[in-house]
């Protein structure tokens, strides 16, 4: 389309103010982690790293870490496995009730959260089962399927069915073509949707809060409780920085194996 | 991997892998059940189990010092929630703050997405996609937090450096909702414009229409699939929200708050206010279904 070159500069400064405000909060509280003051009042002060320190001693957040990741971990193997699944059986074959099932894989993150935590606290509640380790590891799990799914099925999408095809011809068996064809060929997608997946249950707080059971504190769930601590006010904004880098990275990496640069949402 | 004299070992997979290249059916049976089963067993049957409790009441014991459970079914909760003006007005509120949201995202990612999908070079193109998904996963509690630094009236970003505040309240969630999923409004618009032939653009050029003409009249009506795709993210996301109240809102309540605040106390109660957002959101993909929105989710 034509546009006049004020028009062209106009959309290019609207674009730029734009991801200003997008990025200005997350370097604001990397910037706030190095601050001398114990506040996050403007502007900020000095420059230390005392806080990096004595938040790696802190047993609080260390621990919250490592259930974060233990449960990212346990809940992305088990997304990996049902994920791939799901996408073999809805890209590859044509039945009656396929466009409900991938509606039903969906839903986990289609409704809002708080419904997604609420209805699964009732079904643990209704089959007696004590909200624990366990019962967040499988609500992460349902959630994080999404995503493996989507990305495994784009990818499968895009495979020809030649291939497999010739891999029959040549006397393989469906085992040893998914192991020497198709696999090799989706694994980065694989690896994408792993990474997704690990930084979404990383990040999650809402179906969390319902699933998580009292004491077993992830990051998200410490940070809940300690953000509005005056107290501890420099060791949040460390964990907060430590939360973008650690999240951001994978993600960053994920895009860089998809080509599909806007699979990430 | 030739094996011309079929060793026993292989001779079980072998035969599997007979029956299932003979019986399509049950190899796709085969897959689906795992995450068919985990699916339908866990999360629907949760689904389920919400709407049964939400027919639940609690009870004084006889004694009563505790409640107890009564399964007996009824519609009690609901009539609580239609009656009672402060869950009309939460739930109202957390609609008008979805709807609100939704524009401001929408206003604001409109002309972004179609500077990234129709005037940015390739090169620029998949620097920005990037650029503007990145933020999404730099961590949800963090981003409020951050806000919430800059918000305070008591020595904010804000407060210092243009002697004014919003404060903590309904009108700095709004504005973190809507900062907090953009993304999810920009990326579906970004998609549509991508798919937009320039050929269509040249055309309305050709026939003598200026740029906003053709905005109006070629582009906007080619993306609602695309706008309604990323509107049904920020509505949902905003449907479902309460942390962002409890670190920017001040006292602002949404659906999600009073769920929060009811579910360790009278879980048949807040099991019936949280159907209000299921119901509204089943309603607005049935709703949106003909548009063909589905299919951009």
């Amino acid at each position: 389309m034509y546009l006049s070159s004020s028009a062209r500069w106009a959309l290019r400064a609207f674009t730029a103010l734009v991801l200003i405000v997008l990025y200005a909060p997350i370097v604001y509280v990397a910037r706030l982690s190095v601050n001398t003051a114990r506040n996050y009042a403007w502007p900020p002060r000095g420059f230390t790293f005392e806080w990096w320190q004595k938040a790696f001693h802190e047993t609080g957040p260390r621990e919250a870490l490592l259930h974060s990741v233990q449960t990212g971990l346990t809940a992305t193997a088990i997304a990996l496995v049902l994920g791939t699944l799901a996408a073999f059986a809805l890209t590859r074959a044509k039945f009656f009730g396929r466009n409900a099932v991938s509606l039903f894989i969906v839903l986990p993150i289609a409704l809002p959260g708080i419904v997604t935590g609420i209805a699964l606290l009732s079904g643990f509640e209704r089959v007696g089962i004590t909200v624990s380790f366990s019962t967040l590891v499988v609500a992460h799990a349902t959630f994080c399927v999404v995503i493996v799914y989507n990305n495994a099925a784009a990818r499968l999408r895009r495979l020809s069915p030649n291939l497999r095809e010739a891999s029959a011809d040549l006397g393989a068996e469906g085992w040893q073509t998914f192991r020497l064809v198709t696999f090799p060929l989706m694994r980065t997608a694989l690896v994408a949707g792993g990474l997704l997946a690990f930084a979404l249950s990383f990040d999650e707080i809402i179906v969390t809060t319902f699933t998580a059971g009292i004491g077993y504190k992830t990051l998200p769930l410490w940070f809940a409780d300690n953000f509005s601590r005056p107290n501890a006010i420099p060791t949040v904004n460390v964990v907060a920085t430590f939360v973008v880098l650690a999240s951001v990275i994978p993600v960053w990496l994920a895009q860089r194996l998809t080509d599909r640069p806007g699979s990430a949402v | 991997m030739t094996e011309p004299s079929a060793p026993q070992v292989h001779g079980v997979r072998r035969r599997v892998a007979r029956f299932f290249a003979r019986h399509p059916r049950a190899a796709l049976g085969a897959q689906l059940s795992a995450p068919g089963g985990w699916l339908l067993i866990i999360y629907i049957g949760s689904l389920a189990a919400l709407i049964l409790t939400s027919l639940f009441r609690l009870v004084d014991d006889p004694t009563g010092l505790v409640t107890k459970l009564d399964t007996s079914i009824g519609f009690g909760n609901f009539d609580r929630v239609i009656s009672q003006p402060v869950y009309r007005a939460v739930a109202l509120r957390t609609l008008g703050a979805a709807a609100t949201v939704t524009v401001i995202d929408a206003v604001i990612a409109l002309p972004l997405a179609f500077y990234m999908g129709k005037v940015a070079s390739q090169r620029a193109r998949r620097m920005l996609v990037v650029a503007v998904t990145l933020p999404l996963w730099a961590g949800y509690l963090v981003k409020g937090y951050a806000w919430r630094a800059l918000l305070d009236p008591g020595g904010g970003a804000f407060q210092e450096v243009f002697g004014h505040s919003l404060g903590f309240g309904y009108a700095s969630s709004i504005v973190v909702l809507a900062y907090l999923w953009f993304p999810f409004m920009v990326i579906p618009l970004y998609a549509g414009f991508d798919r937009l032939p320039d050929s269509l653009l040249e055309a309305s050029t050709d026939l003598g229409a200026k740029a906003g003409r053709t905005f109006v009249s070629v582009v906007v009506p080619q993306i609602v699939p695309s706008l309604v795709a990323g509107s049904i993210f920020t509505f949902s996301l905003t449907l479902g929200d309460f942390y962002m109240n409890r670190i920017v809102g001040g006292t602002t309540e949404f659906i999600g708050n009073i769920v929060y605040r009811q579910f360790s106390v009278d879980l048949p109660f807040a099991a019936a206010y949280a159907v209000i957002p299921i119901v509204i959101m089943v309603g607005l993909l049935l709703a949106v279904r003909r548009t063909g929105a589905l299919d951009e989710l």
